[in-house]
């Protein structure tokens, strides 16, 4: 196998793609799904960790929910077993912790870049696999160790009670001083090993792009998801590491005497947010920019037609992952800040609206005057713009230095974090899920189930975060369990907009197991002429390894 | 298997640099943080300089200097100012009384932290002389009275950020040295 990966540059072949008659042999179970080192193999690895780490962090958010439905403290005390306040208070701050943490870099990150990125780019490349396949092994199965440590991390002290209750943020001094015993600590080593999984993965999809494209495909013929998955591989880059270098000090600061947070021996507390946000904003685009690129895919397909200004598509993904990186402090603007930085910051955030208004409106220009169908990834892709467009608007509020002196923690905050992620990158992710799904898998989904999950689920994402505005101007903090009687009702509203998006979940996992097993065998392009890219010629599912002769691209 | 093309390595290695180089610079940060607050007096970072570099120009802007003294939880010192508030002339060379007081029965080593608020007055409030400079050592109850020289520069009249500021608060923080870090 290792053969075809190494050599296959060599071959220079027609658009009929003859397989050799071992080009679908499959290794036996234990090598083939533990000892992987093939892209696609690792790509469903992904998508299936990312599910599981889903189902847990969604479950999470669930019991947030459930606590919040009513002013008061109804079940902490109860599901911390204890009596005691403060340890019931402190599984509140464990509760918003994981949910935080799993879906950033257990669920979206792996799904969005280690699942399509890896099934997806090197087919659409017209590359046979990955540059390292053995190194995207090791990118996998350092992800179970960090879930591991993370999941672990809740059995252990915290300092006031089990768990990590630091926030995703993992602010000093609370993470340090706050926070004796070893769940941060294990929460700090989950981040690295996460972390280093992820640089792996991102030098290999960098080197696989710039050196494995089939002849012809140009950096200027990339399909856009391809365009999102390079740009984001160069932010992962840039940003992780910097990520490292914070929890490394508060590991040392925690663990070894040094002060670089502590303001008694000479550090500044203030530091950490600047090295957390450094990386922080560059990851909120990392988790948003492949999703751009599933949308293009999808808007592009289902209008049959290419999307509009594809060039600026992609140059827009690049000026949003360099301007990304200039605007960190706006998440810091109550740190006391002078004006002018504060202007700054204002105005660097809301320059990056301009590429994202030229993302939303090519969108909307592709699917003007095409030949729509409304298939379940349209809908998530059109869900998709929709939502990400509200977030956006909140965003470009909450740029301002002043305004959000007034709404910094509260839940408006929360309300334009989840328009952008939980509607923005989670219905991207479901519009690629069912977009690729038949691909993947060789059976198609079922459309009327698809259909019911997307407009339950769109309804009840929207019933549960639309009301969060209204809690966040009107004072609402985040992070707080506990709320005064005049925000009972939007909170009780939002609760039942959980549950109704927790139904939509359960006709997702109906479908997903029906179709797996039972659904429709489908042809190679089953979407028809719209779908344009390389996967399309390609069997459903792909041969274990394709392109044994390379594609040519005119 | 076949070794690994050389056209990869040289991606590899270029783009395996990046990481390297954003981790040194995460490391970095601490010393570069720490030259840029000092340097731009960010954050209410204060200034030093010797009595001889310090200019003699006083102005007639009067202004509030006010005094705040803390203690970290469990130190076991009293510490305050004797006066929490004066009324200086930009540009004129003050001294300030602090006094500290070791309410325990052992000895206890100190280091203060400091800052001034509003934070844009910080790259013109300088320091000539300050027990902050230093670590103190107070013996079991034993009472000290501790000096800061300081003046305002009246560079700051001229500064549209800070010229209408009409008072600075100084604040201080004794933390404890621990034992091993004495001195450091």
């Amino acid at each position: 196998m290792t053969d075809t990966t190494a050599n296959a540059l060599h071959f220079q072949g027609d658009h009929a793609h003859e397989h050799h008659h071992d080009a679908d042999h499959k290794p036996a179970f234990f090598q083939r799904w533990f000892m992987s080192t093939n892209h696609k193999d690792i790509g469903t690895l992904y998508l299936i960790f990312a599910i599981f780490a889903g189902i847990i962090g969604g479950a999470i958010s669930g019991l947030m929910r459930l606590e919040l439905a009513e002013p008061g403290i109804q079940y902490l005390p109860l599901w911390a077993g204890t009596t005691n306040l403060d340890t019931a208070l402190h599984m509140w701050n464990v509760l918003i912790t994981a949910h935080g943490l799993i879906m950033v870099f257990f669920m979206v990150m792996p799904a969005i870049i280690g699942g399509f990125g890896n099934w997806f780019v090197p087919i659409m490349i017209g590359a046979p696999d990955m540059a390292f396949p053995r190194m995207n092994n090791v990118s996998f199965w350092l992800m179970i160790p960090a879930f591991t440590l993370l999941l672990g991390s809740t059995f252990v002290s915290g300092g006031t009670g089990n768990g990590a209750g630091t926030g995703w943020t993992v602010y000093a001094p609370l993470s340090t001083s706050g926070s004796p015993g070893p769940a941060v600590d294990m929460a700090i080593l989950s981040l690295h090993l996460a972390g280093a999984s992820s640089i792996l993965g991102a030098i290999n999809f960098i080197t696989t792009i710039f050196n494995m494209r089939a002849p012809g495909m140009t950096l200027h013929k990339m399909p856009l998801f391809v365009w999102s998955v390079l740009v984001t591989a160069f932010l992962l880059l840039l940003a992780l590491p910097v990520l490292a270098a914070a929890i490394t000090m508060l590991l040392t600061d925690r663990n070894f005497g040094t002060t670089f947070y502590d303001a008694s021996g000479g550090g500044d507390p203030e530091l950490y947010q600047h090295l957390f946000w450094f990386f922080g904003h560059p990851e909120v685009y990392i988790m948003i920019l492949p999703g751009f690129g599933i949308v293009s895919q999808v808007i592009s397909t289902f209008s049959k037609k290419p999307v509009f200004g594809y060039l600026g598509m992609a140059y827009a993904m690049v000026a949003i992952g360099v301007v990304g990186f200039v605007v960190w402090a706006h998440h810091m603007y109550t740190t006391g800040m002078s004006v002018n930085t504060k202007m700054y910051f204002t105005a660097a955030t809301m320059v990056i609206a301009v590429p994202t208004g030229i993302k939303i409106f090519s969108w909307i220009a592709t699917m003007w005057g095409g030949s729509l169908s409304f298939k379940t990834p349209m809908l998530w892709a059109m869900g998709f713009i929709f939502m990400f467009t509200v977030g956006g608007v909140t965003g470009v509020v909450l740029s301002n230095g002043g305004i959000d002196d007034v709404v910094q923690d509260t839940y408006y905050v929360v309300a334009h974090l989840h328009y952008v992620l939980s509607l923005g990158a989670v219905f991207s992710l479901f519009a690629g899920f069912y977009y690729w799904f038949g691909k993947m898998t060789g059976r198609q989904y079922n459309e009327l189930l698809g259909q019911l999950h997307f407009w339950i689920f769109f309804v009840g994402v929207n019933v549960m975060f639309f009301p969060m505005h209204f809690l966040g101007l009107e004072g609402m903090p985040r992070r707080i369990p506990d709320y005064p009687d005049a925000f009972a009702y939007w909170n009780h509203i939002a609760t039942n907009g959980y549950f109704m998006m927790a139904v939509g979940m359960v006709i997702f996992f109906i479908n997903v197991f029906w179709s797996m097993f039972a659904g429709p065998k489908v042809e190679g392009n089953y979407w028809g002429e719209g779908a344009t890219t390389l996967e399309w010629t390609l069997s459903s599912p792909p041969p274990y390894h394709q392109f044994e002769t390379l594609p040519r691209i005119d | 298997m076949v070794a690994v093309q050389p056209r990869y390595n040289r991606t590899v290695i270029a783009v395996a640099l990046l990481p390297l180089a954003m981790l040194m610079l995460g490391f970095a940060a601490v010393p570069l943080y720490r030259a840029f607050c000092q340097s731009t007096g960010f954050g209410g970072t204060t200034q030093r300089a010797s009595a001889l570099s310090a200019p003699v120009s006083v102005t007639g802007k009067l202004m509030n200097v006010r005094f705040d003294a803390n203690v970290a939880p469990g130190m076991g010192w009293t510490f305050r100012p004797e006066k929490n508030v004066v009324k200086i002339a930009v540009g004129a060379r003050n001294m300030a009384w602090f006094e500290a007081i070791n309410n325990t029965d052992h000895v206890i080593t100190g280091n203060a932290t400091f800052n001034v608020t509003p934070g844009q007055s910080g790259q013109y409030f300088t320091k000539i002389q300050c027990f902050c400079f230093t670590e103190q050592t107070l013996k079991p109850g034993e009472r000290v009275r501790m000096p800061v020289i300081f003046y305002v520069d009246p560079k700051l009249i001229d500064d549209p950020d800070t010229r209408d500021i009409s008072e600075i608060t100084l604040s201080y923080t004794f933390f404890p040295v621990a034992a091993g870090k004495a001195s450091s």
